[in-house]
């Protein structure tokens, strides 16, 4: 039969292959014809895992034949980030340093997934290391918006915002170091979830802002996004960040009532939405919440408008000393050009990274020198903090945190690739959350000319439920979720 | 705007970093730094006196486990992983000159 994944969720697919509506192997034959036909104009895809995918099908087909209990994601086609580590499958965080590179190991969200049935798609394109908001900086080209192919998907994680909006999988892992989950998420009608840090274990992805990066989940619906979650959040002894804290049943927490939730607005996130159009879809949404019985407060985080500054002080210092392990010894490209060792790190880095991861290196590189850590590193640390204890102190009376994803809906590809710092600008209501270490997540909130606008939801620290039960009411009362990027 | 650091600094940088660039990304890395120093020069305006650093945002403290060896199951595959390799071993340059 033929099936209509965009129509899918991970919920509906289940009951689909529990009900013999399908088989499996139909499944995942729907997903690559979907790619074969779409995929050159998406480019969402690295790399694609076919033969095992087929064959992992057949498996689940068995499973469901001899009516063995099935696993939580059973069958489910996902399509993985590829800064995430899959062994035996190419992983290239989309930069030439690794274009030929092959891990010896899975990532803990790749095993787990694994564990619970879930089907690999394929390998997802992303900026290189994850440096970026557009794809534009990944090494193998842009990947574009299924809802609008002129423009990004949002970035890094464009590759898995892409190929989820596209009907290529049905749930996408992404990493959030500093909005690379969310903002796909809003500029693709999607969920877009970067867990509490910790939450989540970072053991095998290729790390790029150590204090700051996590693993997370792109998903169509509330229900997906908690089923997920559920599979992948819990302590892992080998991530010693990672929260021994007890995994709740998301799923169940849905159906929370949403009466008297406290929605903070901090004004500092409204004032400047460049779009007056996306501006007014937030508002309806604001709306639409009040209506469902929540309650809305105005709050104030005043030092919001530094949370970019002090992000690109710590992100390129971590990542100028994460990615020093690429040095043409252990993993990936050598340069073929190099006569002595020393030539070997100079050239194999200076031939293979792209201009953004040199960039960062480079300004990593700066403000962590002697004569500059105090004045840049250590400065931006201390400003950190201040902005942690502002929006700690706001969500002691509140239970959320309601704001628009970015300041417009999806960007031309082309627009802003040629500045870095306007680049840099996108992710201005992104850093909060990942400087503090809370949740945030993208919801499907509507539409401007025909390109999704999202809207974000920030909470307490491990409050993933309050989140994904205050979207799920608010899914429920509108229909986003239901429309589909026509390609 | 003058560039608030000089083509010599990134070349020392660069050194520093391990990284070729051509003379051109010296230019270009001179001018694009220097106006994102620029822009992250603002946190000057906030006060941090008595604020402590973040050094991490979990909580979490004293992360401990057994000190017990665990058998890796695969050691030929992390050699593999490695661009050049001989006989389970990576191979590079010599590390002193001859």
């Amino acid at each position: 039969m033929k099936i209509d994944i965009q129509q899918l969720t991970i919920a509906s697919a289940k009951h689909g292959l529990q009900n013999y509506e399908f088989s499996c192997v139909d499944l995942v034959e729907a997903c690559f014809d979907r790619i074969r036909m779409h995929d050159k104009d998406a480019h969402a895809f690295l790399s694609l895992n076919e033969k095992q995918a087929i064959q992992d099908a057949k498996e689940t087909d068995r499973r469901i034949k001899k009516g063995e209990p099935l696993r939580s994601l059973e069958g489910i086609p996902v399509a993985i980030k590829d800064v995430i580590m899959t062994q035996g499958m190419p992983t290239t965080a989309a930069s030439k340093i690794l274009e030929h590179f092959i891990p010896a190991h899975d990532a803990t969200v790749v095993t787990r997934l694994k564990e619970a049935g879930a089907i690999i798609v394929g390998k997802v394109n992303c900026d290189e290391f994850a440096h970026g908001a557009s794809t534009e900086n990944s090494a193998y080209g842009p990947s574009h918006n299924p809802w609008d192919l002129s423009r990004s998907p949002g970035g890094s994680s464009g590759g898995s915002s892409a190929a989820l909006a596209a009907g290529f999988c049905l749930a996408a892992l992404g990493t959030d170091t500093g909005g690379s989950i969310r903002q796909p998420g809003g500029w693709c009608n999607l969920y877009g979830l970067r867990p509490t840090y910790g939450r989540i274990s970072r053991y095998g992805l290729i790390s790029m802002t150590s204090s700051t990066d996590t693993p997370g989940i792109l998903a169509k619906t509330a229900e997906d996004t908690a089923l997920l979650l559920s599979i992948l959040a819990g302590h892992d002894p080998h991530d010693a960040t990672s929260l021994p804290s007890e995994v709740p049943n998301y799923h169940s927490a849905l159906a929370t009532p949403l009466m008297g939730l406290k929605i903070g607005l901090p004004k500092e996130f409204f004032e400047d939405i460049s779009d007056p159009k996306s501006a007014e879809v937030i508002s309806q949404a604001i709306g639409v919440f009040e209506e469902l019985g929540a309650e809305v407060k105005h709050v104030s985080l005043p030092h919001t408008k530094y949370g970019i500054a002090v992000y690109y002080v710590i992100t390129p210092a971590e990542v100028s000393s994460n990615l020093g392990r690429f040095d043409g010894v252990r993993f990936g490209h050598r340069s073929t050009n190099a006569n002595t060792l020393t030539e070997v790190y100079t050239k194999t880095r200076g031939e293979n990274f792209g201009p953004e991861a040199k960039r960062r290196i480079m300004l990593g590189t700066y403000v962590l020198s002697s004569g500059y850590y105090d004045a840049y590193y250590k400065k931006a640390q201390k400003v950190r903090t201040v902005i942690t204890k502002e929006v700690m102190h706001v969500l002691n009376d509140v239970d959320v945190l309601l704001t628009p994803i970015a300041p417009h809906p999806a960007i031309k590809l082309g627009e802003k690739s040629h500045d870095p710092l306007a680049m840099y600008l996108e992710d201005v209501y992104m850093e909060t959350a990942a400087l503090a270490g809370i949740p945030g997540l993208s919801v499907p909130a509507g539409f401007v000319d025909g390109l999704p606008v999202g809207l974000q939801l920030m909470g307490k620290q491990l409050g993933e439920a309050t989140l994904l039960s205050a979207a799920h009411h608010y899914e429920k009362a509108t229909n986003w979720t239901t429309k589909h990027a026509k390609l | 705007m003058a560039d608030v650091i000089s083509s010599k600094e990134v070349q020392k940088i660069a050194q520093l970093a391990r990284l070729e660039l051509t003379g051109k990304e010296v230019a270009q890395y001179a001018e694009q730094i220097s106006a994102i120093l620029g822009y992250v020069s603002q946190l000057s305006e906030v006060d941090t006196e008595n604020v402590k650093l973040t050094s991490q945002v979990t909580g979490l403290s004293n992360v401990l486990r057994e000190d017990v060896v665990e058998v890796c199951s695969n050691p030929e595959a992390l050699i593999r992983m490695a661009p050049e390799h001989e006989n389970n071993l990576i191979k590079v340059k010599a590390v002193f000159d001859s």
